[in-house]
C-alpha cells in the first residue's frame, strides 16, 4: 500500500536523513522508534506527501505520491496529528466531520451519510457522547481519541499517527494502545495499516509492532520489536543503558538504568549521618 | 458557545430561525434608518414614500438621500463583517481583521493619490479599489517569493511590510497636498465616511461585494477545514495553497470594493465576526450569513448615528473605533476561551 525506497528527506538544502525505506500493507502495525530530532516527523510529512523527497521515491497505492492531488492521497491515507488546541471552538463531532473532506467535491458539504459516519466513527473509540462538546475544552486524551475518530471517519487503509499517546495518561495510553492494535485486527476488508511514532519501546513490544529503529536520520535496524529491540540497540540510539527483560506474564519490558556512568553514584551510606 | 452548531450539523431548524430573525431585524432597523432624519418621517409617511405613494418631498428624501446612505451602510457593514470572518478563520486567528494583507493601506494610498492629483470622485474610488487589490496582490507574490515552510506566517508578515510602505506613501502626499483643500479631504476619506454617497457610487460596489461573496459561500466547508492549519487541511484532503487564494482573491475584492465607496472604516471586520461566533459558532456556513447580518445591522446604527447624533457630521472611522476599541477589551478580559 506504502512503499518508500531510498527515501532522502529534508527541508531545502537542509539533509535530515537519507538511504530510508520501508513498506506497509493493510494490517501492518509499524512503529518508528528513535530519539527527538532523529527525523520522525520528517519522514512522516514526506511519507504523506506533506514535505517534498529530496531523492528516492514514495508510492502510495502503486503511484509516486508527488503526481496524486491531496483528495486522493487523503482517500488512501490518513493523518493523526498530535493533539492541538484549534482557534475556534469547533464542537467535537465537526473536527471529527472534518475527516469526511476528501470524499467531497470541492464545493459539496457533508451530508446525513457523512454525520453518520462521524458520529460511527466516534463511538467505535467509545467517545459517541463527547460529539456536541466543545473541542477546545476537551482534555488532551479526550482530544487525540477525536482526532483518531477523524481518521476512522476518513475511511482509509492506511493512518499514519505522530505520537498518539505523547499527551495521555498512563491509563488513557492503555486505552488507545488496545484501540490502535484493534485497528489492525478484524476481518481482512477493514483491516487497516498503522505507522505510529512513539518515545517508549515498551509500547511496541505491546502492540507486537514490527520497529523501525531511527538513528542519526537513518534506519538503524528493521524487523519485530522483538528482534529489533535490544539492550544493545537501545542503548546505542539513546546513549543510556538500558535492559530488556521478560516479565512474568512473558512480555518483554525495557529497563533504562538511572545511573548515568559518568555519575558519581549515591550510596546509602553518603546519606548516613555519622 | 457553539451551542448552535450541533443543530446546524444535523440540518434542523434553530439556525435557520436565528438567521431569519436577525435578517428580519436588520429591515426594521433599515426601516427605522430610512425614517430618521432631518426631515422626520413617520412610518406611513415612509412605507408610502417607498411604494411610491407618498408626498414628493417624501419621495425625495426618502429615494434621494435616505435609501442609497442606508443601502450603503448596510453594504459597507455587512462586506467587511464577511472579509473579516474569512480571514480571521484563513488566518486561524480571531484577531485579524480585513486590514491584514494591507487592503486598507493600499485602498487609502490608491484614494490619496486620487485626491492629491484632484480626480474626480469615480476615479479617486477607481484608484482606490486598485490600491487595495495591487497592494494584496503584492504581498501574496511576495509572500509566494520568499521560501519558508510557514505560509501564512510569511503573508501577514509580509502584509505588515507592505501596509508599512504604503502608509508611508500615503503620509508623504499628506505633506506635500494643498493644506487648505486637499488635506481635509484626505483626512476625512482616511476617516471613512457615507455623507456623500448617491446611488451611482453603490452601483459598481455592489456587484463586486457579491462576486466575493460567492466563493466564500461555496467554499464554506473547505474553509472550516483550512481553520486547522495549512498541514491538516492538506492531509484531509484539501488543496490548501489553491484555497487560501481564492479565499484571499474573494475576501479583498469585497473589502477593496466598499473601502473605495466609504474610506477606511475600522474595527466593522474585527469585532463583528466575533459575535456573529458567539451567536452561530464557528462553523462558517452559518458564521457568514451571520456575519454579514450583524455587521450591516451594526454599520447602519452607527451611521444613522453619524448623520444625526450632531450638527456636523461624525466620521464613521472615529464611531467605529470609540464603539469596537472598549468591545475588545471586554473580550481580550473573558480571556482566550472569549474567542468563541
Amino acid at each position: 500500500m506504502l512503499e518508500a525506497r531510498e527515501l532522502v528527506i529534508g527541508y531545502g538544502r537542509t539533509q535530515v536523513g537519507a538511504d530510508l525505506g520501508l513498506s506497509v500493507q493493510a494490517g501492518d502495525i509499524l512503529c518508528l522508534l528513535g530519539p527527538n530530532g532523529c527525523g520522525k516527523t520528517t519522514l512522516f510529512r514526506t511519507l504523506l506527501g506533506l514535505l517534498p523527497q529530496l531523492a528516492g521515491e514514495v508510492r502510495l497505492g502503486g503511484t509516486p505520491i508527488t503526481s496524486q492531488r491531496r483528495a486522493e492521497i487523503a482517500r488512501r491515507i490518513a493523518y493523526v496529528p498530535q493533539a492541538h488546541a484549534p482557534p475556534f471552538p469547533f464542537e467535537a463531532l465537526e473536527v471529527v466531520l472534518m475527516g469526511r473532506t476528501a470524499r467531497l467535491g470541492p464545493l459539496a458539504q457533508p451530508g446525513k451519510a457523512d454525520r453518520d459516519a462521524a458520529q460511527n466513527a466516534m463511538d467505535q473509540l467509545g467517545i459517541g457522547d463527547l460529539a456536541a462538546r466543545d473541542y477546545s475544552r476537551l482534555s488532551g486524551g479526550q482530544r487525540q481519541l477525536v482526532l483518531i475518530a477523524r481518521a476512522l471517519a476518513q475511511d482509509t487503509p492506511l493512518i499514519v499517527m505522530d505520537e498518539p499517546t505523547a499527551s495521555l495518561d498512563f491509563g488513557n495510553q492503555a486505552q488507545v494502545l488496545a484501540r490502535i492494535a484493534r485497528l489492525a485486527q478484524g476481518a481482512s476488508s477493514e483491516r487497516r495499516g498503522i505507522i505510529l511514532s512513539t518515545h517508549d519501546p515498551d509500547q511496541a513490544f505491546a502492540l507486537d509492532a514490527r520497529v523501525l529503529l531511527m538513528h542519526q536520520g537513518r534506519i538503524m535496524a528493521d524487523g519485530p520489536a522483538s528482534e529489533v529491540l535490544t539492550g544493545h540497540n537501545l542503548s546505542t540510539v539513546y546513549g543510556i543503558p538500558v535492559t530488556i527483560e521478560t516479565t512474568g506474564s512473558g512480555r518483554k519490558v525495557c529497563l533504562p538504568s538511572l545511573h548515568l556512568q559518568s555519575d558519581p553514584t549515591i550510596t546509602s551510606d553518603a546519606l548516613t549521618i555519622a | 458557545m457553539g451551542r448552535g452548531t450541533t443543530a446546524e450539523l444535523r440540518g434542523s431548524k434553530p439556525g435557520l430561525t436565528l438567521t431569519g430573525g436577525l435578517a428580519l431585524c436588520v429591515a426594521a432597523l433599515a426601516f427605522g434608518a430610512v425614517m430618521i432624519g432631518p426631515f422626520g418621517l413617520s412610518p406611513g409617511q415612509t412605507l408610502a414614500a417607498l411604494l411610491g405613494q407618498g408626498e414628493r418631498q417624501a419621495e425625495i428624501v426618502v429615494w434621494n438621500i435616505r435609501l442609497p446612505r442606508v443601502a450603503a451602510a448596510l453594504l459597507v457593514g455587512a462586506a467587511l463583517a464577511a472579509a473579516g470572518a474569512s480571514y480571521q478563520a484563513l488566518f486561524r486567528n480571531p484577531l485579524v481583521s480585513p486590514d491584514i494583507l494591507g487592503v486598507s493601506a493600499g485602498a487609502g494610498l490608491g484614494a490619496v493619490a486620487g485626491i492629491f492629483l484632484s480626480l474626480p470622485v469615480a476615479a479617486i474610488q477607481a484608484s482606490a479599489f486598485v490600491g487595495g487589490m495591487a497592494a494584496v496582490g503584492i504581498v501574496t507574490l511576495v509572500a509566494s517569493m520568499v521560501r519558508n515552510t510557514d505560509r501564512t506566517l510569511t503573508l501577514v508578515l509580509i502584509g505588515v511590510v507592505i501596509g508599512a510602505l504604503a502608509g508611508a506613501a500615503t503620509s508623504l502626499l499628506k505633506v506635500m497636498a494643498d493644506p487648505y483643500d486637499q488635506l481635509p479631504a484626505i483626512t476625512f476619506w482616511l476617516l471613512g465616511s457615507l455623507a456623500a454617497i448617491t446611488t451611482e457610487d453603490i452601483l459598481p460596489a455592489l456587484p463586486m461585494v457579491l462576486i466575493g461573496l460567492v466563493p466564500l459561500a461555496l467554499l464554506r466547508w473547505r474553509i472550516n477545514v483550512l481553520s486547522l492549519g495549512d498541514e491538516e487541511a492538506r492531509a484531509l484532503g484539501v488543496e490548501a495553497g489553491r484555497t487560501r487564494f481564492l479565499v484571499i482573491a474573494a475576501a479583498t475584492l469585497i473589502t477593496a470594493s466598499v473601502t473605495a465607496l466609504a474610506g477606511v472604516v475600522g474595527w466593522v471586520g474585527l469585532v463583528i465576526p466575533h459575535i456573529a461566533r458567539m451567536l452561530v459558532g464557528p462553523g462558517f456556513g452559518r458564521l457568514l450569513p451571520a456575519s454579514v447580518l450583524i455587521g450591516a445591522g451594526y454599520l447602519l446604527i452607527v451611521d444613522t448615528a453619524a448623520r444625526t447624533m450632531a450638527q456636523a457630521e461624525v466620521p464613521l472611522g472615529i464611531l467605529t473605533a470609540v464603539i469596537g476599541a472598549p468591545f475588545f477589551v471586554w473580550l481580550l478580559a473573558r480571556g482566550r476561551r472569549g474567542w468563541s
